[in-house]
């Protein structure tokens, strides 16, 4: 047994933080969230999580943020958007969770080798090479990149894709990816310009 | 004295700069003021004093009036809404028509919402030099005297409408009290139980459901609608819709021996008092309490009316008495009344909207209203409390908040819910020893001997999950959840998701307004809220009060509210109503329009525009005309008019002109 | 009728059937389909758990392309529907992305107009070929197969554009104008777990388990889905998932067994790259096929 303070202190919040979020697409209505939980109760995946989607919408607004990028939650939304519809004051709580895991992947805030940033990562990556998602490249870059022994537990899998065609190799990519890579980097450019 | 009805007398204008204390005085040069006004033209005098509206600041005025021959007067002060009336009185003392007077407010229009000193005195000094040269043009006018007819309308019989109509009737005035419904009693006759006090909702109800239909000063209408409303303050024309029962209601005497003999063994239609959880015969007495005491037939069930073939043995049961009627009719009747009071209450809201709560779709779900007649002992199942198998429930989840504080269906709290979802908790407790869970977001128990309601359930055992639920489900993912059913939602206060397996739900629904609030309210002339509540004057200071004269409002049609409120805003509704009554009178303000016959072309532009149907069509002389009672000076009219025959007295078109250019001449 | 094409990055990989089955339903029905050309990936919801901004804008690409053709833009994928959809309501709702976007589109050289009708084939099938024209074509009715319709999330959530958002019915309807008897499903809009199946293996094989259990056990022999991944999920843990309930049911594409009642060929409709064959149940019902 192991004995913890936990009272938190107002020099440990983060106000840019909560001020972060509260700017982002959702975060308009962040403050009327009066914590009644339907969001957690409509989240399928909210079995799994240490910190439900309304603890974490809380703790982000009063900026903990620590607590909020170091949850499993933001790592199990799969956005189905149940909460964002149930939510009774309009909240848009999927798009929440999104700036929190994008956040969280920019800061790297996860264990290595997780695989959910890391798909997001060599996502992005393929996009920026290919413009299109080929997704067996992909799979297998994330398998590399995170547990490749896995890999043989998929291998059944592997070969029943391949037997009915769903395994493509070829490399699906847009003819004028230099427009992809100006368009992503135009934004990029924008966002750091406007976070000046 | 000077005849100010002569038009060859000039205005002699006495200005008055009130300080305020310091609250014009503070901001306004109000020494510069004083003088410059005295040097405008027509300016008899111009003075400045501490507070006008004191019995020596109006002395002022009226002193001069006398000694210096005044026959207009201006007063620079605070807004009209708070002294006109005052000053106007001042006049009147002093034997001039009251409406030579024009005020300006250089206190909420200059003193309050500027800062700098010398700015601000010049806006006041425009202000005043307008008001100097429109006063001028001020025609002598009188406030028209209108007669209160005592009688009283109560619409809704609701516990209210039954206050309201009982209060005033006690006065010995006269009241017609009209309700939709077969029965009186409104949704408080539903109720097994009412909070805090647990009172039987019958016990209390009931006296005052029978002292009303026994009342020498009351003419009960039940099964009738109000069909139309005309005139104004004081002078209502209602007719009165009423329905068919094809009883003749003076010879029933509510034995119910048709309802026995009935050709039809059994009950064959939801019974709309039992909401459906029972069945009734065609012919039926509304519930056993019912005021009157009187039944009534179901055209769209009843066997003659689809065939004329029956044997009709409630006829031949009701024997000599001889009260029904196959061929009754609507009538429609009209009563001249001098106020009314809308009582109309609330409906709740349809389960139905919810749909991950299962409403209508898994057996067990039921509303609030539906378990109160279960638990009603003169109810459809004579007070058990079972499931529609029959069974008793072991376990029954109580939602909070459905259709309550909801951006998807009603953004309002409905204020009874947290209170009677207690009520319900406990009674179902008390009844079968059930576990009960109850899911809420807030407890609101605000009245009083609520908060030690609330304290009382927790004495009770009742389990209480502090989450908005999510979802009603039959589907199980865990061996005890098989065949039953699955309340989700996350225990916000312990900080995961809970399934909670239950035989019976309740889902507490909220209040709304009636289906039929916006068609009603046109026909009374008010207004609602964005959400259809009847719109009271002021939410604080006059929450019974409507922007029409002579029409007032009590109860949940002007929003959620529990019993004692009802029954308090139904007390002040029949205050307001006797304080008409006995004031006889009612004198109305003169700034109403009229119309220039000579100059009307018979448009009817103005009809369809006045928000308060003032105007009507003269078809005789093909001339619009204004009902000087029914019009507020609102001015739509006066701008709309194509031709400008429509005058306002006290904004006429020279009046207004002269301000203007008072306004924007220089100094 | 005439629409531009938008087939997604799974459609040319594990979601093939659904583009085979599609092309060739719609050929069936007369209706013209044009590919968008050079289109690019819309970024899912994967990209925009990346970068959201970034994401409108490779969305916006494909919208600004699609506008210039006229024709209203059809997405089978439910992940692209959605994201285009989405790319369009927020640009207008919060003006700094419509900004951003419009910046990133000028710099590329592309007109700013992304105001094409983006639709679902279940809404062009329901709403402008409708089902009349659907029986027409019926030439192997589904003999009352039992069919559990699997909506998914993307595309009631949170934009219902043509359907109910609770309770869609337009893929029932077309189901049973094919013949097919529709089971009652309460699970149908219930998410599949996207790609948690990959990146967390546990949580995605109970998202599986549950939505095969409630089709299993409400009598249903084949799910329809709308989306590959969706498809690709119910389809290929149903090993794993088996434990209380053995599961071998075949998980085809709403188009595939349009195709199917069609009278086109199997291999034609993609149906030879299910994993569980359908011959079976084909045999069992007596559906003839091609």
């Amino acid at each position: 047994m192991e004995l913890k303070r936990v009272v938190m202190f107002e020099a440990e919040r983060d106000p840019a933080f909560a001020n972060w979020i509260s700017h982002t697409v959702g975060g308009e209505r962040i403050h009327h969230c009066l914590q009644c939980g339907l969001c957690s109760g409509s989240c399928p995946l909210s079995l799994w999580m240490d910190y439900t989607p309304r603890r974490l919408l809380l703790l982000s607004r009063e900026g903990f943020k620590e607590k909020a990028l170091s949850s499993y939650t933001i790592w199990l939304c799969t956005s189905c958007y149940a909460c964002t519809v149930e939510c009774p004051k309009n909240i848009k709580v999927t798009d929440l969770m999104y700036a929190l895991k994008a956040r969280a992947i920019q800061e790297r805030f996860y264990p290595k080798r997780f695989a959910v940033p890391e798909l997001a990562r060599e996502f992005s990556k393929m996009i920026r090479g290919a413009g299109r998602i080929t997704e067996s490249r992909l799979v297998l870059q994330v398998f590399f990149k995170t547990a490749i022994w896995r890999l043989i537990g998929f291998s059944n899998l592997g070969v029943k894709l391949l037997r009915t065609g769903r395994l493509r190799f070829v490399r699906e990519k847009v003819s004028r990816q230099k427009e992809i890579v100006a368009l992503l980097n135009d934004v990029a450019a924008t966002r750091k310009e406007l976070a000046r | 004295m000077p005849d100010a009805r002569n038009p060859d007398t000039p205005p002699r204008i006495g200005v008055y700069v009130c300080h305020c204390g310091t609250n014009i005085a503070g901001t306004v040069d109000v020494h510069a003021l004083a003088e410059y006004a005295a040097k405008l033209p027509n300016a008899a005098v111009a003075r400045e004093y501490k507070y006008m509206c004191s019995d020596p600041g109006q002395e002022l005025i009226r002193q001069d009036i006398r000694d210096l021959n005044l026959n207009r007067v201006v007063v620079a002060s605070c807004s009209p809404l708070m002294h006109e009336p005052t000053f106007r009185g001042a006049l009147a003392k002093a034997g001039i028509n009251a409406f030579f007077l024009q005020m300006v407010n250089i206190r909420e229009h200059v003193s309050w919402v500027h800062t700098n000193k010398a700015d601000a005195t010049i806006k006041a000094k425009d202000l005043v030099r307008a008001a100097v040269r429109r006063v001028g043009l001020h025609k002598p006018l009188e406030k028209r005297r209108v007669e209160i007819n005592p009688n009283v309308l109560v619409v809704g019989g609701g516990i209210a409408g039954i206050h309201a109509a009982l209060t005033v009737a006690n006065s010995g005035k006269h009241v017609h009290l009209v309700e939709r419904q077969p029965t009186i009693g409104g949704h408080m006759a539903y109720f097994d139980k009412t909070f805090p006090t647990l009172d039987c909702a019958a016990c209390i109800l009931t006296p005052k459901m029978t002292a009303v239909g026994s009342h020498p000063n009351i003419t009960l209408w039940t099964y009738a609608e109000i069909a139309s409303v005309e005139g104004y303050v004081g002078n209502y024309k209602v007719k009165v819709r009423h329905k068919p029962r094809y009883i003749i209601e003076d010879l029933c005497i509510g034995c119910q021996e048709c309802v026995e003999a009935c050709v039809y063994k059994d009950g064959r239609w939801a019974d709309e008092f039992n909401l459906g959880l029972s069945k009734r015969k065609p012919i039926y007495l509304p519930f056993p309490q019912a005021v009157p005491q009187k039944v009534l037939i179901d055209p769209e069930a009843c066997i003659e009316f689809k065939s004329h073939k029956c044997k009709k043995t409630c006829v031949e049961a009701c024997g000599e008495r001889n009260a029904i009627d196959f061929h009754q009719r609507e009538t429609i009747e009209e009563i001249n009344v001098g106020s009314i009071i809308l009582a109309t209450g609330f409906k709740t809201f349809d389960a139905h909207r919810n749909a991950y709560y299962g409403y209508g779709v898994l057996p067990n779900v039921y509303t609030s209203l539906e378990v109160e007649r279960l638990v009603n002992a003169s109810g459809p199942t004579s007070g058990e409390i079972v499931l529609r198998d029959g069974t008793k429930p072991k376990m029954v989840g109580i939602i909070h908040c459905v259709g309550s504080r909801d951006h998807n269906t009603n953004r309002w709290c409905s204020k009874v819910c947290c209170m009677y979802s207690l009520k319900l908790a406990h009674l179902i407790r008390e009844r079968i020893g059930a576990e009960v869970y109850n899911f809420y977001i807030d407890m609101r128990t605000p009245g009083k001997g609520y908060e030690e309601f609330y304290d009382r359930l927790l004495d009770e055992g009742v389990h209480f999950v502090r989450g908005r639920v999510a979802e009603v489900t039959d589907w199980p993912i865990h061996p005890s959840e098989e065949g039953k059913l699955i309340i989700r939602a996350e225990d916000t206060l312990a900080g995961f998701v809970r399934r909670i397996p239950v035989d019976m739900v309740v889902l507490s629904v909220g209040l709304e307004p009636q289906s039929d609030a916006r068609d009603v309210r046109r026909m009374f002339n008010i207004s609602c809220s964005e959400e259809g509540w009847f719109l009271e004057r002021h939410p604080k200071l006059a929450p019974v009060s409507t922007f029409t004269d002579g029409v007032f409002i009590a109860g949940a049609c002007q929003g959620p509210k529990d019993i004692p409120d009802s029954v308090a805003q139904a007390g002040a509704a029949a205050a307001e109503v006797l304080a008409l009554a006995d004031a006889k009178y009612v004198e109305l303000e003169p700034y109403t329009a009229h119309v220039l016959e000579e100059a009307c072309s018979g448009c009817k532009t103005c009809l369809t525009i006045c928000p308060y149907t003032a105007i009507s069509f003269i078809e005789e002389t093909k001339k619009a005309r204004v009902n000087e009672v029914l019009c507020k000076g609102c001015g739509t009219c006066v701008a709309t008019c194509p031709s400008g025959s429509m005058e306002q007295n006290l904004f006429e078109d020279q009046e207004i002109f002269e301000e203007v250019e008072g306004l924007l001449a220089y100094a | 009728m005439k629409y531009t094409y938008y087939p997604g990055c799974s459609l040319r990989g594990t979601g093939r059937a659904y583009e085979e089955s599609l092309l060739a339903v719609f050929r069936e029905l007369g209706v013209e389909l044009e590919e968008l050309d050079d289109w690019n990936c819309c970024g899912a919801t994967t990209y925009m758990s990346y970068d959201e901004v970034q994401s409108y804008a490779l969305a916006a690409r494909n919208l600004a392309l699609a506008t210039k053709s006229g024709n209203d833009l059809m997405a089978p994928c439910a992940a692209c529907y959605l994201a285009l959809h989405k790319t369009q309501h927020y640009v207008r709702e919060y003006p700094w992305i419509g900004h951003m976007v419009e910046h990133a589109l000028n710099v590329i050289g592309y007109p700013t107009d992304i105001s094409v009708r983006v639709r679902h084939p279940l809404d062009v099938l329901f709403n402008d070929v409708g089902l009349d024209a659907i029986r027409a074509k019926v030439a192997h009715p589904l003999n009352g197969l039992k069919v559990a319709p699997y909506y998914g999330c993307q595309i009631v959530r949170p934009y219902s554009i043509f359907d109910d958002q609770r309770n869609p019915t337009s893929m029932d309807r077309l189901l049973e104008a094919c013949g097919a008897k529709i089971v009652q499903y309460p699970l149908k809009t219930q998410c599949c777990g996207g790609s948690q199946k990959g990146t967390l293996p546990e949580v995605g094989l109970d998202r599986v388990g549950r939505l095969l259990a409630g089709a299993v056990c409400g009598g249903a022999e084949m799910i329809a889905t709308v989306c590959p991944l969706c498809q690709f999920n119910l389809e290929a843990f149903q090993e794993e998932a088996s434990n209380a309930h053995q599961f071998h049911i075949p998980i085809l594409y709403f188009t595939q067994l349009l195709a199917l009642a069609f009278g086109i060929p199997l291999k034609e409709a993609g149906l030879q790259r299910s994993f569980v064959s359908i011959k079976p149940i084909l045999a069992e019902k007596e559906i003839a096929y091609a």
